[in-house]
């Protein structure tokens, strides 16, 4: 058994040199003792000297991987790298087998001390002391102080500066660097007068609309927090959000007249789903920008795609004569449709309509709720499955829901009754009135429900 | 310190606020910018300067997390949040009623300082709402950035947002200090933009972000001509669009961004999912898109600049009907459960560009499997080393000892490879 001596934990050239002459000296892993200092590892292992050999070759690589894996904390580094290093010798490409254990277990222990060495770079706080020293307490995973003080230098290079950590410290007064012993956190300033800008600054740059407590933690373990100043308001500000997001939302302004036109001018050129190449013309919504009702249809029909305008064909005029006996006057509804292209199958020379399907209803579901959110309606009616569909977000039989208000996804509801399209295609033998009867008594019901008998 | 001077029309009690509160106001205001990227610059240190500061060319550093998630690597603040426009997804335009306050350019040099000074940032990331005129916001934008670097001898990174108005002289010089600089689209679309930012106009920020891409270009060229030649925002140019506050589809918004990148030579887009703001105006959504639609338009995004796939391709991974990428999945999966001919992919014989399809490979891995496949053939075992779940990837791959089954026809291929339910409940608006 061979013992090797290592001036310190982060004694990266000492391990090159003995690993170095130990594999010209091909001494097997099993037969070589790494020890740091003076700690004995094992009392029968000799400090014999080494015979000489040709040096071996290894790719510039593994040097690289090398010089980070041998910083790290676990004390079988060394002897896994010279395990490495001997395989090296007989299989040159290993270092391309990225799949290989081996390889992939010291390449683990590189990345660690990578990322510890990044986060010493992001995490450390300095804090200014008299004299204008700045002095940071650290607490690496790994050996890596010394490895990095060149980036603190460079960094840092006219300040004067110390890093303390419980391994070691070091200290730059702006020329040289000097070695120090380890430290302890009393040794550090305990505040710094910047902190409290600092801590603003963190404060006002989080947006409470966005909490993403999983993405913080996977970048900032909470294991740095407790030398970084600004943790200290993770959970008031975790706390609060939600709060200063229903704040932001309740303070909305709620009408806002002027900007339906230009809503329906941007409407004009919508190419959200494909319905928009066959049909003539986006049909937006009609009325005026302060009503008190809106009430929303499925899709414009032949007449109103050549129209431009809602509700003017068949089923627009029995939806005036309907909501004319319900109570309700037309000049004070705002009226739209769930898809605003008119979708159909030609027939001959005949435009048949055709059903939107549920992904031409989402598409258009995004005007629908701005429509919504600009006119603010008390009185929200859904007429016919399609308008079910859209304010809901989900299939609901109108036949079950008819007559009712159903609540909707975002907070408020909707009234639900039939389409007028509905009573037009009745079969022969149903009785017309009674249907008719019915929609106009559903109308009534809701405008009952919101406005109270006497009418909107 | 100096006292902040008041230009004429702003009030005088802004002058009142100390450092720490017109810091709280102006970060605040500032957030909604979503780049805090440090990286993409030319090595830099101290070493024989006056100053502080250095950079390394790869990448940033992230000096703190939000619990928003977000990095915190710069200084990102506004000059002041005073604006005569009156963009409606704004927090600063100039119908709101948020707190006003502005800070002189000395105070932000300042604050820099005194923050790099103790490793909070890698330097700083300016902008401004537009007082007085463009001009004159650009002066002072560009006066923060010519004292950090000329008084001060500062050399970490420094990102300016321009205004696409200001005379070209300002642009230039802002260019000579900065690292990167960026002037946003604001929205992906031409409608969405005249609605939402009336006073702005597509024409002008393109023409800028052109001026911008020549500049750059003219200055990287001078440079490998003359090592004496000044250094012009060496980290190139970047912009950023709101997602979810005007009808754009995600197909539009890919569609967009490729073409920006193509014509301006970007180096990044930004998407910020519209959020609601405070005394929001009220021709705004009311309710926030899903941060996942963000999270998914950054993944297209991936898929063109380093997995090979043409913007049309990621469009193709939309739905067909609706334009938008699928929210349970992501969009390099939809891609390969829509043209399952192509698969599986044999790791052992596939070139790289096919490689990169398959749903669960990155390009590390990637380069992984082509270095061993030189010295011996892949085993499945080999693949579940390389990656995180082999699981989900063996419908898509052939090895040594594997081939999938009936992949093409099987109908119940998505819940296979499709992440768990609840894994997306963490994103989830």
């Amino acid at each position: 058994m061979r013992r090797i001596r290592l001036e310190a934990e982060d004694d990266v050239d000492g391990w090159r040199g003995a690993a170095r002459a130990l594999a010209a000296a091909r001494v097997p892993a099993e037969d070589v003792v790494w020890q740091v200092g003076d700690h004995p590892t094992d009392l029968f292992a000799e400090d014999a000297p080494l015979p000489a050999g040709p040096a071996p070759r290894v790719p510039r690589r593994f040097l690289s991987i090398a010089a980070h894996a041998a910083l790290h904390r676990q004390p079988e580094r060394f002897s896994l790298l010279y395990r490495l290093l001997l395989r090296l010798q007989s299989q040159p490409h290993l270092l391309e087998d990225e799949a290989d254990p081996q390889l992939r277990q010291v390449e683990q222990l590189a990345r660690q001390v990578r990322r510890d060495s990044h986060k010493m770079h992001a995490f450390l706080r300095f804090r200014e002391v008299p004299e204008g020293r700045f002095v940071a307490w650290h607490e690496p995973e790994h050996h890596i102080l010394r490895a990095n003080a060149g980036f603190f230098v460079n960094r840092f290079t006219n300040m004067k500066w110390s890093i303390l950590t419980p391994g070691g410290s070091l200290h730059w007064d702006g020329e040289t660097l000097l070695d120090g012993p380890p430290a302890r956190r009393a040794d550090a300033p305990g505040a710094d007068p910047v902190e409290g800008a600092w801590k603003a600054y963190y404060a006002a740059i989080f947006n409470p609309a966005r909490v993403m407590v999983d993405a913080m933690l996977k970048e900032m373990p909470k294991k740095y927090w407790r030398n970084m100043p600004e943790t200290a308001l993770v959970p008031e500000l975790i706390a609060g959000a939600r709060k200063r997001e229903l704040g932001m939302i309740d303070t909305a302004p709620r009408r806002a007249p002027v900007s339906l036109d230009s809503l329906r001018e941007e409407a004009m050129g919508c190419r959200r789903c494909p319905l928009w190449q066959p049909a003539t013309r986006t049909v937006f919504g009609e009325g005026p920008p302060d009503a008190e009702i809106m009430i929303v249809g499925e899709q414009p029909g032949d007449q109103e795609d050549l129209a431009g305008r809602p509700f003017v064909g068949p089923a627009g005029q029995l939806f005036d004569r309907a909501i004319a006996e319900a109570g309700i006057d037309r000049a004070r509804v705002y009226v739209t449709n769930s898809v605003k292209h008119f979708k159909f199958e030609p027939r001959g020379k005949r435009r048949i309509h055709a059903r939107p399907n549920a992904g031409e209803i989402d598409a258009c579901k995004w005007w629908v709720d701005q429509e919504r959110r600009m006119i603010r309606p008390q009185l929200l009616i859904a007429m016919g499955a399609t308008a079910l569909r859209s304010l809901t977000g989900r299939p609901i039989p109108v036949g079950q829901a008819r007559g009712t208000a159903v609540p909707l996804p975002d907070g408020g509801s909707a009234w639900v009754t039939v389409h007028p399209s509905y009573l037009l295609r009745l079969p022969p033998d149903a009785d017309k009135d009674a249907e008719f009867a019915r929609f106009v008594s559903d109308l009534r019901q809701a405008r009952v429900s919101s406005f109270g008998a006497k009418g909107v | 310190m100096l006292a902040p001077m008041v230009p004429p029309g702003h009030e005088g009690a802004m002058a009142l606020l100390d450092t720490t509160q017109k810091l709280s106001i102006l970060a605040d205001a500032a957030k909604y910018d979503a780049s805090c990227s440090s990286s993409g610059t030319r090595d830099r240190n101290s070493r024989d300067g006056k100053g502080i500061g250095s950079t390394n060319g790869g990448g940033g550093i992230c000096h703190a997390y939000a619990p928003d998630g977000r990095c915190i690597s710069l200084l990102k603040i506004l000059l002041t949040n005073s604006c005569i426009f009156d963009c409606h997804y704004c927090i600063n335009r100039k119908s709101s009623n948020v707190r006003r306050a502005r800070f002189t350019a000395q105070e932000v040099v300042a604050l820099t300082l005194d923050f790099y000074k103790r490793n909070y940032i890698e330097g700083l990331f300016l902008s401004s709402g537009i007082i007085h005129s463009s001009n004159y916001t650009m002066e002072q934008i560009v006066e923060v950035a010519r004292s950090l670097r000329e008084d001060h001898d500062f050399r970490g990174y420094i990102h300016l947002k321009t205004i696409p108005d200001a005379d070209p002289a300002l642009i230039e010089a802002a260019g000579r200090h900065a690292d990167r600089i960026s002037i946003n689209v604001e929205l992906p679309t031409v409608g969405g933009l005249k609605r939402l930012a009336p006073e702005k106009s597509e024409q002008r920020i393109e023409g800028a972000m052109g001026q911008m891409r020549t500049a750059i270009e003219d200055g990287a060229d001078a440079r490998s001509r003359y090592r004496s030649a000044p250094v012009f925002a060496p980290a190139g140019q970047s912009t950023q669009m709101i997602v979810g506050a005007d009808a754009a589809t995600d197909r539009d918004i890919v569609h967009r961004a490729a073409h920006l990148y193509g014509r301006f030579a970007l180096k990044r887009v930004y998407y910020s999912a519209f959020s609601p703001i405070p005394d929001a105006s009220a021709v705004l959504p009311l309710r926030r898109p899903p941060l996942m639609r963000e999270h998914r338009l950054y993944q297209s995004d991936w898929m063109i600049r380093f997995y090979g796939y043409a913007p049309e391709e990621v469009g193709d991974a939309a739905d067909p009907a609706t334009g938008m990428l699928p929210l349970d999945i992501d969009p390099k999966l939809a891609w390969a459960l829509r043209f399952r001919d192509r698969f599986p992919v044999d790791v052992n014989r596939a070139p790289r560009e096919m490689l990169l399809r398959v749903p669960g490979l990155g390009p590390r891995p990637v380069q992984s499997i082509l270095s061993i496949r030189r010295h011996r053939t892949l085993r499945l075992e080999d693949i579940a080393r390389l990656t995180n779940s082999v699981k989900r990837l063996r419908p898509f791959i052939v090895t040594a000892d594997w081939r999938p089954l009936l992949l093409g026809d099987r109908a119940d291929l998505r819940p296979l490879v499709a992440p768990r339910q609840e894994q997306l409940e963490l994103f989830a608006a």
